[in-house]
This record gives C-alpha cells, sequence and structure tokens, in this order.
C-alpha cells in the first residue's frame, strides 16, 4: 500500500457496526493501529453494540450491555472515533472523506462498512405515524415507547428470522402481535415448507397470529396520520396500531455510487477476493454493504468478520498471510421465541441427485432434515424445535457420517437415535464459524496451552465468543480433551474429605472409627481438619456411623453425643420439615396393615392436634402441621398405642408395600402381607446411602408394584424371585431380577447381603438404581458378589446386618424417655412455651393448609430476586 | 424447661442495642447444632455454638423460603468460615457476616453473642 510520504499513513473507516469494530480488533492484532493513524466516522449515537442479540434489549438487556465496545481498546490504540458523524462524502481523487460535522479527513485507505438498511416496500403510507423499521437500538427505543402509549395491536411486515424476533418483542410488550408475510411459509429462506409448519404451530401456540401468502397493499392511517390498520392483497384488512416492516434488507452503498465506486445491479459495492473494491485500489468495502466476489451480498456476521479478517490481512501487506474472502457458509442457527431454527449447508437440497431425510412430529414442533448425497455425504440440513446437533452436523457437512443419516434425525430414546459427540469430528472440523477456529485448534488450547475450562479456551481460541452457537459443543469437546488428557477429577466427597463415601466406610469399618471429628482430624483434607466438616460429610459420616454402629461400638440412637450434630435437620427432630418450619408424622405400619384401633388412633392424635391427614404412595398416613413442641406429645401417645418411627425424614428403609396376596385374593399364591411385614420389621431404621423402598407382590400381577422398588419380591408358584435396583419417580427404572424362586430364609438372607453390598459402596444420596448402573460390571458383579460370593464377603455382611436387626430400638419411645433429648423440641430455647410466630395455617378442603403469608412478613421479598429482575 | 445449674453457670447472652439479653445456659447449646432464641421485639436469633467452643447468632429466617428454620441447619466450615446451611433449600449463610455463600445478594442480619 503506498503511503503519503513524510506523514503518517492514515487508513478511514466507515461505519462502527459488528463488523466495523472487527475490522479495528483485525488492525490491531496485525500491529497497524501503530504504524497507521485509524479514524472511525460512526452514523450511530453509540459505538459498535451486538446488532444479533437486539432482541435481548427487550428481555432486559441495556444498550450498554449490547456493547461491543471496549474503550479501553479505542484508547490503547489511539483510534479516532467520531460517533454520531456519518461520512457524507468522498473525494476520490483528493482521497478524502467528509463528514456531516464538516470534518475533513485525507486517506491512504479507505474501509466502507456501512452495513445495510431495512428495505420497506413502497405502499402507501408506509411513513405514517406508527411505521416503524428494526435495525437499531434507538429503533428499538422508539417501537417501545409508541407500544406503550399508543398501541394494543401491532403486525409485523415480514416472516423472516428479523420479523419473528420482532413480533416476539411486539407481544412481549403487550400487543397483539400479527405477523405477515408473503411467502408461503415462515422463515423463507433457512426452512422449507415441512420445517416452516413445525414452526408455525409453534409460534402460533405462544399466541402470535401469523398470515403467510399476502403481501401489505397499504397502511389506513386516521385522519391524523396515525396507523389504524393494512390493506392485504387477499382483500382482508388487519386492523392494527403500530406496523414493524421487516422485509429484508439492502445494500447501504449510496456513499460509494456517489463517488463513483462500481456496484451490482441489485446492489452491494463489488469488491474482489481480497475485499478491496474494483474500482479503486484505495478502497475496500466489507460486511453487509459489499458484493463478494462470488456475486453474493452476506448479510449474516460470520461472514462480515471474515471478510473484516481479510481486508486487514491484505492491508497489512504480510506475504504469510495471504487471506481472501471468495464465500462463505450461510448456516445459522438461531433461537427464535425460544424456538431453535437451524440450517446448515445445502439445506434445501440443490444438489443433483441429493436425497432427503426426514423426522417430522408436528405435535411436538420437530422438524429435522439432512439432505444427503448420492455417495452418503452429508451436504446440509434444517432443524427446527431441537437443534441440539447442529454444532455436530454442521461440522460434518461434506464428509459421510460414521452413523446412518437415520440415527442422526431421529430422537434419542426412540430406539434408533444416535447421539454423535464430537468426538466423531475430525481435526480439521470447523466448530465456531464465526472465527473459524477448527477441531484441532481447540484441543490444542487444552493440550498446548494450558486451558482447562470453556471460558479459558474461548479466550484462547475465540471460539464461541461470535454467535455462540457452538457453546455446548465446545464444552464437550474442552472436557473430553481434559480427560483424555489424564487432568484428575477429584472424586472426593466433598470439601473437607478426599476419599468417597465407599473409601469413608471402609476406614470407619476397619478402624472402628465412632466420631466424625476423629476421622475428619485423621483422614480428612489438610486444610479441613479441626474445622467443623460441613452440610455433606457430617450427615454421610452420620450415616455410615449408625449403619454399623453395633459393630463399630458405637451408639445406635442416632441422637446420641455427637452423632446428634452430624445428623440432617430432619433426623435431627425425628420427623419432616415443611415449608412454613412445621414437620410432618409418619408412623410406621408395616406392610400397610393397620388395625382398625390403629386407624382410630391416628385419626384422633390428628383430630386432636388438629394436623392435616394425607395417605402416603407407601401405604402409610402422613400428618402434617405439628409444631416442633408438639412432636413430643404426639409420639407420646403413638408410641402409648404401639406405634413407631416409620422413618420417613431418613436416608433409611421407607416401607414395604404388599397386596393383599394368598390370604384373600383369588389369584395370590403366596401370603405376600405376612413377608412383606417381616421385612419391614427386618430393616427398619436402616440407615443407607439414600431411602431404600420395597415391596412384595402375591402373585406375577404385580399389584404392589415391587418392580418399581430398590428391593422388590414377587410371589411365585414355588416362592420368591427377588428384583433389586427398580425407581419410580423422576428417573423410572424397571427392576432387575436377581434371584429366582427363593425359599423365605434364602430371600431373606440375598436381601441382608445386597442391602449390606449397597450400604459399603455406594455414593452419598445414590438410590440403588443409579448404584446398580454405575458400579463397575453392572448387576452381573452384584449378583456374582451377593449370590456366588465372589469377593467372599458375603458371612460379613450377614453378620453386619444381624447386628443391625438385634440391636435396633425405636428412635421415638427412646427420645419421649429421655428429657435431655426432648428439651431440644422446643421453638425458642428461652421461651420454651411460646410456639413459633411463622407457623400458622388457613383451612382448605376441611383441613389445615401453610398459611404462607405468614412467611412473608418482615421478610424483604426483594432479596431473592435481586440481580434477576426482568425489566 | 428444666435447667441443670450444677454443670455450669455460663449463660449465653445476644447484644441488643446497649442491654445483653440473657438466653440460656451453655449447655443447652449442642456443639455443631443451634437453638432458637425469642427477642423482646418478636425477632428470632439462631445462635451457634462449633467445635471449638465459638459462638455466633444470626437472624432465624430463612430469607428465601421465610420460615424461621435457620437454627435447625447443619453447620460447618468452609474455607476456615463457620456457615449454617438452611434446612430448606440448603443455602449455607457465613455465621459471622450473615452473608450468603450461594447468592451474594442475600445476607442476614447477625448479633453479638457471648458466655457468661
Amino acid at each position: 500500500m503506498t503511503a503519503t510520504l513524510g506523514a503518517t499513513p492514515t487508513i478511514v473507516l466507515v461505519g462502527h457496526g459488528m463488523v466495523g469494530q472487527r475490522f479495528l480488533e483485525a488492525l490491531a492484532e496485525r500491529g497497524l493501529t501503530a504504524t497507521h493513524r485509524v479514524v472511525v466516522l460512526c452514523e450511530e449515537p453509540r459505538p459498535a453494540y451486538d446488532r444479533v442479540q437486539l432482541t435481548s434489549y427487550f428481555s432486559g438487556r441495556t444498550p450498554e450491555e449490547l456493547s461491543m465496545t471496549d474503550m479501553e481498546f479505542i484508547k490503547d490504540h489511539g483510534i479516532e472515533l467520531h460517533v454520531g458523524d456519518p461520512a457524507e462524502s468522498v473525494d476520490r481523487e483528493a482521497r478524502t472523506v467528509t463528514a456531516r460535522s464538516g470534518l475533513v479527513v485525507g486517506y491512504d485507505v479507505l474501509v466502507l462498512a456501512t452495513g445495510s438498511y431495512p428495505f420497506v416496500p413502497p405502499v402507501p403510507n408506509k411513513d405514517a405515524e406508527g411505521c416503524f423499521v428494526y435495525r437499531t437500538i434507538e429503533d428499538l427505543l422508539a417501537i417501545e415507547e409508541y407500544a406503550k402509549s399508543r398501541a394494543t395491536t401491532g403486525a409485523v411486515v415480514g416472516g423472516g428470522l428479523l420479523g419473528l424476533e420482532a413480533a416476539g418483542a411486539l407481544k412481549g410488550l403487550g400487543l397483539a402481535a400479527h405477523i405477515v408475510e408473503f411467502a408461503p411459509r415462515l422463515m423463507p429462506v433457512q426452512v422449507d415448507d415441512g420445517g416452516g409448519a413445525a414452526l408455525l404451530r409453534t409460534i402460533e401456540d405462544m399466541g402470535l397470529t401469523v398470515h403467510t401468502g399476502v403481501g401489505t397493499q397499504e397502511i389506513v392511517t386516521d385522519a391524523s396520520g396515525a396507523v389504524t390498520g393494512m390493506k392485504l392483497s387477499d382483500g382482508s384488512e388487519l386492523a392494527t396500531d403500530l406496523v414493524v416492516f421487516s422485509a429484508g434488507v439492502r445494500p447501504r452503498d449510496q456513499l460509494a455510487r456517489d463517488c463513483g465506486l462500481t456496484v451490482g445491479e441489485r446492489g452491494g459495492i463489488t469488491v474482489d477476493e481480497q475485499c478491496r473494491t474494483v474500482s479503486d485500489p484505495h478502497v475496500f468495502a466489507i460486511g453487509e454493504c459489499a458484493l463478494a466476489s462470488d456475486g453474493r451480498v452476506y448479510g449474516l456476521v460470520a461472514p462480515g468478520y471474515e471478510q473484516a479478517e481479510t481486508a486487514a490481512a491484505t492491508i497489512a501487506e504480510d506475504e504469510t498471510e495471504e487471506l481472501t474472502f471468495t464465500g462463505a457458509d450461510l448456516s445459522t442457527k438461531l433461537k427464535l421465541l425460544g424456538v431453535d431454527v437451524a440450517s446448515f449447508g445445502d439445506a434445501h437440497g440443490a444438489t443433483a441427485d441429493c436425497l432427503d431425510v426426514v423426522y417430522s412430529d408436528s405435535r411436538s414442533g420437530l422438524y429435522k432434515k439432512l439432505v444427503i448425497g448420492r455417495d452418503g455425504t452429508l451436504l446440509g440440513g434444517i432443524l427446527v424445535g431441537d437443534a441440539d446437533a447442529y454444532g455436530t452436523l454442521r461440522a460434518l457437512t461434506g464428509s459421510v457420517p460414521p452413523v446412518s443419516p437415520e440415527q442422526l434425525v431421529l430422537p434419542a430414546g426412540s430406539g434408533g437415535g444416535a447421539q454423535l459427540g464430537p468426538s466423531a469430528l475430525p481435526d480439521e472440523a470447523v466448530i465456531c464459524s464465526c472465527h473459524n477456529v477448527t477441531k484441532g485448534t481447540i484441543r490444542g488450547a487444552v493440550t498446548d496451552h494450558q486451558c482447562t475450562t470453556v471460558p479459558e479456551v474461548k479466550k484462547c481460541t475465540k471460539a464461541g465468543t461470535g454467535c455462540g452457537s457452538c457453546v455446548k459443543v465446545l464444552g464437550q469437546l474442552v472436557n473430553a480433551e481434559l480427560e483424555a488428557s489424564g487432568v484428575e477429577v477429584d472424586k472426593g466427597l466433598c470439601g473437607c474429605f478426599s476419599q468417597t463415601r465407599e473409601e469413608l466406610y471402609e476406614i470407619v469399618l476397619a478402624l472402628r472409627v465412632t466420631t466424625h471429628q476423629q476421622l475428619l482430624d485423621r483422614y480428612g483434607r489438610e486444610g479441613a481438619r479441626g474445622g467443623d466438616g460441613c452440610e455433606i460429610c457430617k450427615p454421610t459420616v452420620g450415616s455410615i456411623i449408625a449403619s454399623l454402629a453395633p459393630t463399630i461400638g458405637a451408639s445406635g440412637y442416632v441422637l446420641d453425643g455427637e452423632q446428634a450434630a452430624l445428623q440432617d435437620s430432619n433426623d435431627h427432630f425425628l420427623a419432616n420439615l415443611q415449608k412454613n418450619g412445621s414437620y410432618s408424622v409418619v408412623p410406621r405400619i408395616p406392610g400397610g396393615e393397620i388395625t382398625p384401633e390403629g386407624l382410630i388412633v391416628i385419626g384422633e392424635i390428628a383430630r386432636d392436634f388438629g394436623l392435616y391427614t394425607k395417605i402416603t404412595g407407601g401405604q402409610r398416613i402422613d400428618m402434617f402441621g405439628a409444631r416442633v413442641e408438639q412432636l413430643p406429645l404426639i409420639w407420646t401417645r403413638l408410641v402409648d398405642a404401639g406405634f413407631e418411627s416409620g422413618h420417613a425424614y431418613g436416608k433409611s428403609l421407607r416401607t414395604v408395600k404388599s397386596c393383599v396376596g394368598q390370604t384373600w385374593c383369588r389369584y395370590g399364591v403366596q401370603d405376600s402381607v405376612r413377608m412383606a411385614i417381616d421385612l419391614e420389621l427386618r430393616y427398619r431404621g436402616l440407615r443407607s446411602p439414600h431411602k431404600l423402598k420395597s415391596a412384595v407382590s402375591g402373585c406375577q400381577r404385580e399389584c404392589a408394584e415391587a418392580q418399581s422398588k430398590d428391593f422388590g419380591v414377587i410371589a411365585t408358584a414355588n416362592g420368591w424371585n427377588l428384583y433389586v435396583g427398580g425407581n419410580g419417580g423422576a428417573t423410572p427404572r424397571h427392576a432387575d431380577l436377581l434371584a429366582q424362586d427363593l425359599s423365605d430364609a434364602e430371600l431373606v438372607r440375598l436381601i441382608d447381603r445386597f442391602l449390606m453390598f449397597y450400604i459399603r459402596t455406594a455414593d452419598r444420596l445414590e438410590r440403588t438404581s443409579v448404584w446398580l448402573e454405575r458400579i463397575p460390571g453392572g448387576l452381573d458383579h452384584v449378583r456374582d458378589v451377593v449370590v456366588h460370593d465372589s469377593l467372599g464377603i458375603c458371612e460379613e455382611l450377614e453378620s453386619l446386618m444381624a447386628d443391625h436387626v438385634a440391636h435396633y430400638r425405636d428412635e421415638w419411645a427412646t427420645t419421649i424417655n429421655d428429657p435431655e433429648k426432648l428439651a431440644r423440641f422446643v421453638s425458642f430455647v428461652n421461651a420454651p412455651d411460646t410456639p413459633d410466630p411463622v407457623v400458622g395455617f388457613v383451612p382448605e378442603r376441611d383441613q389445615i393448609k401453610p398459611d404462607l403469608p405468614l412467611l412473608s412478613i418482615g421478610m424483604r421479598p426483594a432479596d431473592v430476586l435481586e440481580g434477576s429482575a426482568q425489566r | 424447661m428444666t435447667l441443670a445449674p450444677e454443670t455450669t453457670d455460663l449463660r449465653i447472652q445476644l447484644q441488643l442495642g446497649d442491654d445483653w439479653l440473657t438466653v440460656c445456659d451453655l449447655t443447652q447449646l449442642t456443639p455443631g447444632r443451634g437453638v432458637a432464641a425469642l427477642l423482646p421485639d418478636g425477632r428470632q436469633a439462631a445462635l451457634f455454638r462449633d467445635r471449638n467452643g465459638e459462638l455466633y447468632a444470626i437472624d432465624n429466617r430463612d430469607p428465601f423460603g421465610g420460615a424461621a428454620v435457620l437454627s435447625r441447619g447443619l453447620t460447618g466450615t468452609h474455607q476456615g468460615r463457620p456457615f449454617v446451611a438452611s434446612p430448606l433449600l440448603k443455602q449455607r449463610f457465613d455465621l459471622e457476616t450473615g452473608q450468603c455463600l450461594d447468592d451474594e445478594a442475600v445476607r442476614v442480619a447477625t448479633y453479638e453473642v457471648r458466655a457468661r
């Protein structure tokens, strides 16, 4: 590049949008800001901001948060940034630019990054009061003001990307929102008819009204000239107070036309592969105002960035870096009104002889199409409703995927779905297309640059800092690479112990450790010794000690000595804390069998204390609304009537459900009630890593639902089948058959071993279902250990359980006979007879429920919401 | 409630303005657990004692749920600082400053406490 002799060469950038800012960064990276004077003329009143995320203004992001310009960067590099002062003319002979303020700047290199302007169709009254475009922060501010003061209905002309965003914004402002799209479907550029249909359904479900296949013919106004409606091409009229035109954009090339630069037929400043204008070697054009060498104008930010880099590299004249821009991938992934929409590669199947693989579920608003070449190459695709696979699929485009295309579009869990992770990608696959970062570069950031977190990798490689659509894949890659390079993941129980729960169990058992303090001070992490432990290790160690109490010589009573301090709040009060600070009480009803007298006692107690009663899922009765000081009184009466603690508060055996079995049922083949009672009484009070549930069914009809339990028993003609590892709840798991046709004694012995092996080896809060999936060898290993005694520990497991059974005592009976322990059951230590004033109740359906407004009296409700306030 | 004055004559006191309110005997506080005290103005304080005998007092109300239950939470040490975890949804609060360790925008009141 020729420079004016004797003076610092000057680069003038016209336009400070996203691409302009990127160009400045590219200059700085190449040292050009040090050797050149850089002057920026910016029309908008604010420096570059994130136009892609413009709509997030309506969900609370401020213009300041949208800013992409670090003023330190501008200052540090001596860049002269003039905001609110657009370039008005260029004199290419004199090489000067004149700004609106009258400022004249001479240039050696001129870079036009003037962007585009919204296309407004030439309909009558298009400039009426209440008509807007959707392009700048100022546009949004104006729409917001008009919508709040003068409109109840709004219509968007254009059902493309920005149109949908604008319609969502109008709805968010409380308007009834309409979308008018001339094409027969929404987002006609990105998706096909199938994708458009999936999108339409989801958008309509959100309460937006969509009119496709109709054009706008005229804006209707009232006498004052304000919008009242629009006439459509099908003859109908749509009443609306506000119109937003979002019918596409056009390159902003007037400045170039005025100074005689060549522009394309349909607009755009014609540039070569270096992004230099074909008319003048001193002038470049980048971004949406440029007509690239492949004859296209690119409206996406990623190609604009690439052009910015290309122009900067060309200006730097560095022979080691010869960049060209010859065209770009139009792949996009968006979240529109909460709906994932992505298209990549040859999304519309323009390639000769290509084939489609389509999965469509309009009920769920899902549509996935892959375009496949004759040879199996993935050419492109469209994803609507779920675009999680976008990052991987886009990177695979141009190659033959390692699994069949139908596996790639079928949802997971449908039998065919394959979760193709980023590990399947080659190193040269582009993960971040905004910054053109390959998988190899990302792996290198971890292996060569010692990055250990996604934010570090983003900083190091710039990957994920553009549109952000690749961040998920990025996270997977970084984790995979970390694991591969052997970075140790701390498997310790908590910040206090580096051992797992299983390791702590072995220590406690082998060394007969009976207190948490002893364990912490001898085996805790360096910094944690001498401390108080934490809310994770205290109950975990408390549980281990309780499970092994008789064997290691600790007290079997969980409120004795130090153990009292280790228990979770529920165990400490032997009841279940509810949201207002009251407790619920569940007496044990073994097997769900209860006498009429028992029912009457429970009913009388509930009535006398005004408790809410409900039948539980485990065939017992829960009484809610007890104040802490009422618990001993309630339990004194329950114990008197022969009830025991139901351990509903503990990580321990809950219930053993049963069906009525052979005794009454015409189908029953064994006495399931008796077996359920025997099992419940045997394992009651057994502390374990998580709660334990069980059931016994009297025949294969399985009315007790035993296969959804941690251990379930089903009667056969020859005895009992034992199932383990079942679960209901959020992640249901059907139990696995452990052994068949067991006698009573065999069944009990096998359950003894199974439970003790689980208690010994499971993680904290790990249900049997998860444990069975995690433990190396799974069910087969567990069967080897507990059935075939492969580890030679069965005798020990049985003896541990025998100790537990022999030493069981009812916790509540012990507590109500101990005045010192009872003293804890007060709301206030200094006013033992005063109830907690926050605990109150109001009536509902002839019973009580918590008085929730009482809970907010005297509280600052803003506390919780601070920092997440919505506009 | 039966007090046990023969074991100790140390009592726990809470500072309220210029006065000290006597709440209970030191022996009523199990190390690692808390108790609640009702203050004359209707507020509630949660008092704790750690294994080294240090005493702490913070407001008893859980600022997230509103229930007066912080005294029933599990205590522990996090990076050398004492905390209590709410029994409702397990947010932790620094016993010396009242600062919530899981949400920097939330803090509960603290009280001066002594044994004498």
